[in-house]
């Protein structure tokens, strides 16, 4: 039994009303913070402490790695999306003049069954000689029938892209896939979920709803493409790579190569985005470590752009059948959705959790199918399961709430129980100006404006396998260190503020070294945990440093070490500021060079919801709800996305400029999927035709609508700092609030994705077709 | 990419002297010289290796190639050198071919267009994604036959698209060749000759290889445009999947010269991202010479203007869009 002690907490929606909660906690915790109001630095808007680098070009990201010595590897790659490999004799490229190390990632007899999957892999001395080594690979390949669409692949005659023995069981990135579900053809599923009894549920519904809804493949189009810098030596491996989860590559490194963890470091500085595609080692990476091994120099692998969109990952592209039942005040009483995706040659192509949990419905029922074609796989992307499947549910929500006679705020009011959902709608609804919306299709005229809601729901996700380190120098100069890693979020610059508002510092005066495996593991980042996961242990191995650093000062100043604050740089006696000790000449006293104190996560104070080995989920799912505003050009069925305002939550905000940042960037992600990007394969050929960023198209500054982000602050006294995530939740609501605004603009619902003029035309019955 | 020599010389007849090839962005795996002006297609078409000179010629080093001057009778000659920045921001430009200016300011983003030349812009290699894709070993490149024509061709031509579905990614181009523009080619022994920007551009029916009539050992060096008669309306429309850096999924230019009268005496109306060259839609000219133009005759124009057309399977879409286009950009350069 671990001690513990009572304390009582703000807890509440601050724009709503603060309560109290009173938790029993470990001992070794810090007090309650009170809300951000109170605070010096928390939730306030600290500009990120590494931007001057990032705009100067001064941060060094994995592909700015050099190395002494370092030799460029590059993959040979199947040219068809399914074939049997013949022949592969790798003889001359490895007698090629500059070429270090040649390996065989397939062996002769091998199916491989993607246009792009790796076959073999060089290390030389140039990119240019790697190609010339590539091009000296002797393969040859037997083209096998193939299969890229997903409607196709379900036919019955479709060519299997697996037999039932070789079909994969799980899936190695992303989400678990359930085990032990039947394949039949390319099909496997359907993995269940159910509650209560739908049928009765729909014949007790006044009214059914039922829906198609379709979404497309994108792909994560880091601008920082997959890249690695391998340094075997033979006192250890050293590997620079632009990764989500510097401590979890340690682990796969040291499992596949037989070595200790204290002989492998992963370091990663600067990130140009990962959006789930960086989570793990990867075969591109493990090739790397591989060539390197086998050269005896280090070896550099980024990818090119063709290889990213190719096999970098994706996130799946869905079929939806929804079916609501409802009473006439809105009370749901079914729910059921059967679903088929495709994450090409891999797993994970389910609509996520997102139905099961966000409203209240007693029966309910999923059917989600994984349906193998001849791609790249599939993996996590920015709220894997849940961004397809908000865009059908939510869509579905809007034509019930239509057929009822219902504003949609109204009839989520009813059937949400979210309180922090409910508290952004009410803020949303008044931000974007909601009693302006007129009836689906009312503008005259060509150009015809609407408006459109959508929730966001996510798991609060936590890593309980974190722990980080805070230093005071005899200097007064202080270091914050974990082996967490910046992607692009700015959580070196939370860090710095939850320690400066220990220490009473500035951010500034915070030295924050991360993204190096030589600290304590800091978690991966992603499932939008990071903050939640690091700021509380760094908030009290503050704590404790400063109690050391307390003790010394006591002395000098005469009072006991309670009776402290660290205050505006100072040490002082609370009841007596005027007692008081400079924080550097109080860390002058210090009998050592340095003082330090590593902490590692306690539980969410209530416990977790689930929990598993290294990671768990809090009570209080994150919620999050947007509003779009679009005009759509019925003539040229062009959609113009306006205006989104994004009211989010996750527990107490701890930087609202970098939240609002990374809310904007989940925003405009969610536009381009909602109106432009799409995976697009030749069916004839089965290969990707717009593997580029020239066809697949993101959107740039001209597509970036005015965006308003709000964020509450919730705090539930969970944890020493209360803070959650929030990158996956900015992402999830956006293409259904846009697709319900669309359908507000011209009175025809769009039930697939990208909504490009040639869709929109479609629709309105302008192309011949429809 | 492969290894090839640089040259960079100081005059147009030495540099189509040391060229074999025709122009910027020619695919022709015969030959060994390319030229150089802004480089942006060429970069692509070497990293592809769908180009693999020996030597590339740098056309930069070369003095007074990107004036954009007037003449004593108003006509102006854009130096092919000059960047598709200078041209769209040129006061000449925008006083008397503000179509010209629009296409222009549309095309790509700011760095490009800061780079890319207008001689480049007229003789990039076309968009085509079967094209651009080594693994897809098309007509255009000796191949067998079109992927486009039974593939993915929402972005393909609806119009003279039997036997190659490319369309021309000169936005540029479109409201050139509405406004009767000519080039001007000069060649290794000094000799120029000038031909109207129309029949430079040669379709998949004349020869599938190539999309200009560029001769070897010859190189693009001006573009000619004729002063606009009194009375001269015009305007560019564009429409893309994105707002800004997008090739569009539709162009159209419109020139109108309107009579004292308001009876409109000459029409042109071209339409780009339609053909494998810039499409004149001589029909849609038809319905608006000898009428005074308006809603009707616009409405009229339009659809005469996609009259013939052959869409394929996925781009039945641009007739609508087409449709509204030339309707509007004939209001747009009456308003």
């Amino acid at each position: 039994m671990t001690a513990t002690r009572t304390e009582i907490f703000s807890a509440g929606i601050v724009e709503a009303g603060l309560g109290t909660v009173t938790r029993e906690i470990p001992a070794g915790e810090p007090p309650p913070w009170p809300p951000n109001a109170e605070l010096t630095w928390i939730g306030k808007d600290v500009p990120r402490l590494n931007g001057r680098d990032k705009v100067t070009g001064a941060t060094r990201y994995t592909v700015d790695v050099r190395l002494p010595g370092m030799l460029h590897a590059r993959f040979l790659r199947c040219p068809l999306p399914s074939a049997e490999l013949r022949k592969l004799d790798t003889a001359a490229a490895t007698a090629l003049d500059g070429a270090r190390a040649v390996i065989a990632l397939a062996r002769p007899g091998d199916r491989l069954r993607y246009a792009g999957q790796p076959v073999a892999a060089v290390a030389a001395l140039s990119p240019g000689v790697a190609a010339e080594a590539l091009a000296a690979i002797d393969a040859e390949f037997r083209p096998l029938p193939f299969v890229v669409d997903m409607d196709e692949a379900r036919a019955p005659d479709a060519p299997l892209v697996y037999d039932e023995a070789s079909a994969p069981k799980g899936n190695p990135s992303g989400f678990p896939a359930a085990p032990g579900l039947p394949v039949v053809g390319n099909v496997r599923g359907p993995a269940v979920v159910r509650r209560g009894d739908p049928a009765q549920g729909f014949a007790a519904a006044d009214i059914v709803v039922e829906g198609e809804y379709r979404t497309q493949v994108q792909t994560h189009s880091c601008l920082e493409p997959h890249a690695i810098v391998a340094d075997w030596r033979a006192d250890g491996l050293t590997v620079y790579m632009s990764t989500q989860f510097t401590s979890g590559v340690r682990q796969e490194l040291a499992a596949l190569f037989g070595l200790p963890l204290n002989r492998v470091r992963v370091v990663v500085d600067g990130m140009g985005g990962g959006f789930g595609s960086k989570s793990q080692l990867g075969v591109y990476g493990r090739t790397a470590v591989e060539l390197s091994r086998l050269a005896g120099l280090p070896v550099r692998l980024a990818l090119d752009r063709h290889e990213e969109q190719i096999d970098a990952g994706n996130r799946p592209g869905t079929f939806q059948r929804m079916r609501l039942g409802a009473k006439r005040d809105g009370t749901l009483t079914a729910l059921a959705i059967e679903s088929h995706g495709t994450a090409g040659v891999a797993l994970g192509a389910g609509i996520g959790f997102f139905a099961e949990r966000i409203y209240t419905c007693p029966n309910f029922e999923t059917l989600q199918h994984d349906v193998f074609v001849n791609a790249g796989p599939g993996c996590a992307m920015r709220g894997p399961g849940n961004t397809p499947g908000a865009y059908g549910l939510e869509q579905a929500i809007d034509t019930l709430s239509e057929r009822l006679g219902l504003d949609p705020l109204a009839l989520r009011d009813r059937i949400d129980p979210s309180k922090a959902r409910r508290e952004e709608r009410r803020i949303g609804a008044e931000r974007i100006g909601w009693s302006r919306r007129h009836k689906p299709g009312a503008d005259p005229g060509a150009v015809k404006r609407g408006m459109g809601v959508a929730q966001s729901l996510w798991m609060s996700n936590v890593q309980t396998n974190v722990a980080c380190e805070v230093r005071v120098l005899r200097d007064g100069s202080v270091e914050a260190l974990s082996s967490v890693q910046d992607i692009g979020t700015g959580i070196g610059t939370v860090m710095a503020q939850v320690v400066a508002e220990v220490l009473g510092l500035r951010p500034g005066d915070i030295t924050v070294r991360i993204g190096d495996t030589e600290f304590p593991p800091g978690g991966p980042s992603y499932g939008s945990r990071t903050t939640a996961s690091i700021t509380p242990p760094l908030r009290t191995a503050a704590t404790r440093v400063l109690a050391e650093l307390g003790r010394e000062a006591a002395r000098m100043l005469n009072a006991a070490p309670e009776e402290l604050e660290a205050r505006e740089g100072r040490i002082r006696v609370k009841s007596d500021p005027g007692r008081s000790l400079a924080f550097r000449d109080a860390a002058a006293l210090l009998r050592t060079d340095r003082i330090s104190a590593v902490e590692s996560r306690a539980d969410d104070y209530p416990g977790f919801r689930r929990r598993m080995p290294d990671a768990a989920m809090a009570h209080e799912d994150l919620g999050g709800v947007q509003f779009a505003e679009v005009a759509v050009d019925t003539e040229t069925g062009a959609i113009r996305v306006e205006r989104v305002v994004a009211v989010h939550d996750c527990g107490r905000p701890i930087n609202r400029l970098l939240l609002e940042s990374q809310v904007q960037g989940g925003v405009l992600m969610g536009v381009s999927y909602a109106l432009l990007e799409r995976r697009v394969m030749d069916r004839r050929t089965g290969l990707m035709v717009n593997a580029d960023l020239e066809h697949y198209k993101l959107a740039g500054v001209h597509d970036t609508p005015e965006i308003e982000v709000v964020i509450l602050e919730n705090l539930q006294g969970n944890s020493a700092t209360d803070a959650y995530g929030i990158a996956e939740p900015a992402n999830i609501a956006t293409a259904p609030a846009i697709a319900n605004a669309v359908y507000n603009a011209i009175g025809v619902r769009l039930t697939s994705l990208p909504m490009t003029p040639d869709v929109v035309l479609a629709a309105l019955g302008k192309t011949g077709r429809s | 990419m492969n290894r090839f020599a640089y040259a960079s010389p100081a005059t147009v007849t030495e540099a189509a002297a040391a060229t074999g090839l025709v122009a910027e962005a020619m695919v022709t795996f015969d030959e060994s010289a390319v030229l150089k002006a802004g480089g942006i297609d060429l970069l692509d078409l070497l990293k592809l290796e769908l180009l693999t000179p020996s030597v590339v010629v740098n056309l930069r080093a070369i003095k007074g190639l990107d004036a954009i001057t007037q003449d004593a009778a108003g006509n102006v000659a854009i130096g092919a050198m000059a960047t598709l920045s200078q041209v769209a921001e040129h006061p000449l430009v925008r006083g008397s071919y503000p179509a010209l200016a629009t296409a222009i300011a549309g095309a790509a983003g700011p760095q490009l267009r800061n780079v890319a030349t207008l001689g480049g812009n007229l003789l990039q290699r076309p968009h085509c994604w079967y094209l651009r894709s080594p693994a897809h070993h098309c007509l255009r490149k000796g191949g067998g036959h079109c992927f486009a024509i039974h593939g993915e061709n929402q972005y393909h031509a609806i119009f003279d698209n039997h036997a190659c579905a490319i369309v021309h990614p000169s936005t540029a181009a479109t409201a050139l060749v509405a406004l009767n523009a000519e080039v001007e080619l000069h060649d290794a022994e000094g000799a120029t000759r000038r031909l109207p920007l129309e029949d430079f551009f040669v379709g998949p029916d004349d020869d599938i290889q190539r999309e200009n009539a560029l001769r070897p050992r010859e190189v693009l060096t001006a573009i000619h445009l004729r002063k606009p008669a009194s009375g001269t309306r015009m305007a560019h429309l564009r429409q893309g999947e994105k707002a800004g850096f997008d090739w569009p999924l539709a162009d159209v230019a419109v020139v109108l010269a309107i009579g004292p009268d308001g009876v409109c005496r000459e029409a042109s109306v071209v339409l780009g991202a339609a053909a494998p060259v810039p499409h004149r839609a001589r029909a849609a000219e038809q319905a608006l010479q000898g009428r005074h133009p308006g809603e009707a005759a616009a409405g009229d124009a339009a659809r005469a203007a996609l009259r013939g057309a052959t869409p394929l399977s996925l781009n039945a879409y641009k007739l609508a869009l087409f449709e509204t286009l030339v309707r509007r950009a004939i209001l747009a350069a009456l308003a």
